[in-house]
């Protein structure tokens, strides 16, 4: 049996090791692409959310490498993904794809219900092979989080974004590579000591920070969102997203618990004032978030989503009047599979150019260092230095 | 007081029950009119504009009471209305959003009804309500258990046939017109608040009995066989709504008086998204998904539900024909 599991931006690396570790013959699927998503959409209901549609994009083409079981999480409710596996399944039957999918219900989502579906495949894993298994994933998890701080920090400071991009990839890369407990911190120190090696763009010496929130897949799949939070660090903006890998599996796997781990519970009530209640998906991490982020003095925010995500749109709705109260600029984003990549640069610019006119008006901060040396019109240069 | 109810959403299902809960409290009940361009403009105007038309027009209803001058307007933050279900994300964030995008909007009263693990949520919410306003709980707990029998009567009237919207204006005393017989029947899925609104569906019963079709929706059906029929699936549905329209569609699938199949679903809807594909792939009737949004126009739905009629009909002679060749003399005998 050659399980795979769908993509969520770099959570590949903690499940493929996990699984492996458990035994079992894992195949990732192919990094996501324009062909996953054309395959996945090929099948997909039309109207469905666009992770589905990559997912099964995904399937297939771990398919086409000789996957025949597929591990998925399942879910209550109220919002689609509890049912994705359930459609999903009934889908690939009917292409005629034979395989096994093992999906991992709520309440008990908890790592035994894997387990026992582990065992049930006949594969004997000792309780201490679990253990290390879990405890190298979890390495690999906080690995990748602070890999992706680590880009978010340093893309908009160097001049050089392909080499420090480059970098970025391979630190992924060697943590992918690497199943020694103790040498996964090494590998990161590694590359934040390249890192802080690179020249560093003084026009850029304190750079926008915008904080993204939204739907985990899209914050997390950068082939969801168009490598938005490379495209802004491109553009010189600091990038902050209080959901990560670790932050998900401390607040959904274990209630918030993880010491040493970060949490979103505490900051929920942040968003009490607007969004009373749950509402399914992260529509309520969205708004508290976004609050988290005003009072810590972003510069802005940018929420993202599938096109019709019902509880972004939830969270949508409120944002309007966060923007007003607390003060920070809001743009949306929603993602589908007719999104264009010019059309997203160009809203980016947009939105930036005018969160720059805001603090100038304000008197935050002088042009030159909102616009580099020069301003992007007409070219002439800031305060005649 | 005089507390405005929307005519939006889940009143297609709870007018009554509502209404009568305000009655036992002595206060006075009033609602928006059917649904009207004007009121569905503002609602476009106010929402968020990924948000689905049926969410826009309860906005559009909501601008009409706060224009009307109400004390208060009741919307119901609906999460769960029987055990381990929901309806939809949306409905579980309504009252916030129309309060964030609404200004002076007159306060909401936004019971939360949560009954997904049991009944005692509600009842703690409702004396947290009596509380705040400054009743008697035992008096707000009487008056809602007195209220649910009014859903109960309208379900009693649907079980005769006759559609929710129909269904609340006999509730309420009116004579309704008699749905004539038709030479086809045909199922109608859907959500309530689009099937019964008549700017969202376009119409949709009153086309489809135009043109000599009966319409059964889930009302009509025994709701015990409706969800042993949705039992069918290897999981348990769990929106109120779809798993309702899941049983309905292989309930009405296997019934041989039923021609075919409508599900009515609106843009961007996230279950239908869902739901629509699990019936479709499910059904041998033939089936039909009409999808509609504020743009839709109501030529283009009427010709789409005139070939599907057509289609019927020329189905039905084919297996008439077909069954009856060995008697083959009497075909076109009467
Ligand atoms: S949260 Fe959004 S993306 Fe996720 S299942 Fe719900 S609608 Fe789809
Ligand atoms: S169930 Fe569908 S139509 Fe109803 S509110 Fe939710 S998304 Fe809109």
């Amino acid at each position: 049996m050659r399980i795979t599991f769908p993509h969520m931006g770099n959570s590949y690396i903690a499940i493929s090791s996990l699984l492996k570790e458990l035994g079992l013959d894992v195949v990732v699927p192919p990094p996501c692409s324009k062909r996953t998503l054309e395959l996945g959409t090929r099948y997909s209901p039309e109207f469905v959310c666009l992770p589905f549609k990559i997912n099964l994009g995904n399937y297939l083409e771990a398919m086409e490498r000789g996957a025949d079981a597929i591990l998925m999480a399942g879910g209550w409710g109220p919002c689609r993904f509890g049912y994705y596996a359930q459609v999903e399944r009934d889908i690939l039957r009917e292409l005629g794809r034979e395989f096994n999918m093992v999906i991992i219900e709520a309440p008990d989502s908890r790592l035994t219900s894997l387990l026992n579906q582990v065992r049930r495949m006949g594969i004997k894993t000792s309780w201490f092979q679990v253990w290390s298994a879990i405890r190298l994933s979890w390495e690999k998890l906080k690995a990748v989080d602070r890999l992706e701080a680590l880009q978010h920090y340093w893309l908009p400071r160097v001049t050089d974004k392909g080499r420090c991009e480059k970098m970025i990839d391979a630190g992924l890369k060697a943590v992918d590579g690497c199943d020694d407990l103790r040498r996964m911190a090494e590998v990161v120190d590694r590359v934040e000591r390249d890192l802080s090696g690179l020249e560093r763009d003084v026009d850029n010496g304190s750079p926008l920070r915008i904080g993204l929130v939204g739907e985990i897949y899209t914050l997390l799949e950068p082939f969801a969102n168009y490598c938005l939070e490379r495209q802004l660090g491109r553009m010189g903006v600091e990038v902050v997203r209080d959901v990560n890998l670790t932050q998900w599996v401390n607040d959904h796997l274990f209630g918030g618990f993880l010491p040493s781990a970060p949490s979103l519970h505490a900051t929920l009530s942040l968003a009490e004032p607007y969004l009373q209640y749950w509402v399914g998906g992260h529509g309520r991490e969205t708004v508290a978030s976004t609050v988290g982020y005003a009072r810590r003095e972003l510069d802005g925010a940018i929420q993202v989503a599938p096109l019709t995500c019902m509880p972004e749109i939830v969270a949508q709705s409120v944002l309007e009047r966060v923007q007003e109260e607390e003060g920070i600029p809001i743009m949306t984003m929603y993602f589908d599979e007719h999104a264009g990549e010019v059309g997203i640069i160009t809203r980016l610019e947009a939105f930036l150019d005018m969160i720059r006119w805001r603090k100038m008006k304000t008197g935050d901060t002088d042009a030159k260092n909102l616009f580099g040396s020069r301003c992007r019109f007409c070219q002439h240069e800031f305060g005649g230095s | 007081m005089r507390v405005g109810i929307p005519r939006g959403l889940f009143f297609y299902h709870f007018y009554p029950q509502w209404k009568t809960f305000f009655n036992r409290l002595d206060w006075e009940v009033t609602t928006s009119p059917p649904t009207n361009k004007k009121m569905a403009g503002g609602g476009i105007l106010t929402a968020v504009s990924e948000a689905c038309f049926p969410v826009k027009v309860l906005y559009g209803h909501v601008l009409e009471l706060a224009g009307r001058g109400v004390d208060y307007i009741f919307m119901p933050r609906l999460v769960s209305i029987e055990q381990r279900s929901y309806i939809c994300p949306k409905f579980m964030g309504i009252p916030d959003m129309l309060r964030a995008q609404i200004p002076g909007i007159p306060p909401l009263i936004d019971l939360c009804i949560d009954v997904s693990r049991n009944e005692g949520n509600l009842y703690r919410e409702l004396d947290r309500w009596a509380k705040k306003m400054g009743l008697r709980p035992g008096r707000v707990r009487k008056a809602w258990n007195d209220s649910t029998r009014a859903t109960c009567e309208l379900e009693a009237i649907c079980r005769r046939g006759y559609t929710l919207g129909e269904g609340i204006a006999i509730w309420e005393g009116k004579t309704a017109v008699e749905p004539g017989p038709g030479d086809l029947t045909v199922g109608v899925l859907g959500h309530c608040y689009a099937l019964n609104d008549p700017l969202i569906s376009l119409g949709l019963f009153e086309r489809l009995r135009e043109m000599g079709a009966a319409v059964v929706t889930s009302e009509m059906l025994d709701p015990q066989k409706i969800e042993a029929a949705a039992a069918r699936l290897p999981k348990r549905v769990f929106w109120t709504v779809g798993r309702k329209m899941v049983g309905t569609a292989l309930m009405l699938d296997e019934d041989p008086e039923v021609d075919g199949l409508i599900y009515l679903t609106c843009f961007g809807c996230g279950p239908d998204s869902m739901i629509a594909r699990i019936i479709e792939h499910r059904v041998n009737k033939p089936f039909m998904l009409l999808t509609v949004d504020e743009h839709s126009g109501e030529a283009g739905v009427v010709t789409r539900l005139e070939a599907f009629c057509d289609m019927l009909r020329r189905k039905r002679r084919l297996e008439l024909a077909h069954n009856l060749s060995p008697y083959g003399e009497f075909l076109y005998s009467h």
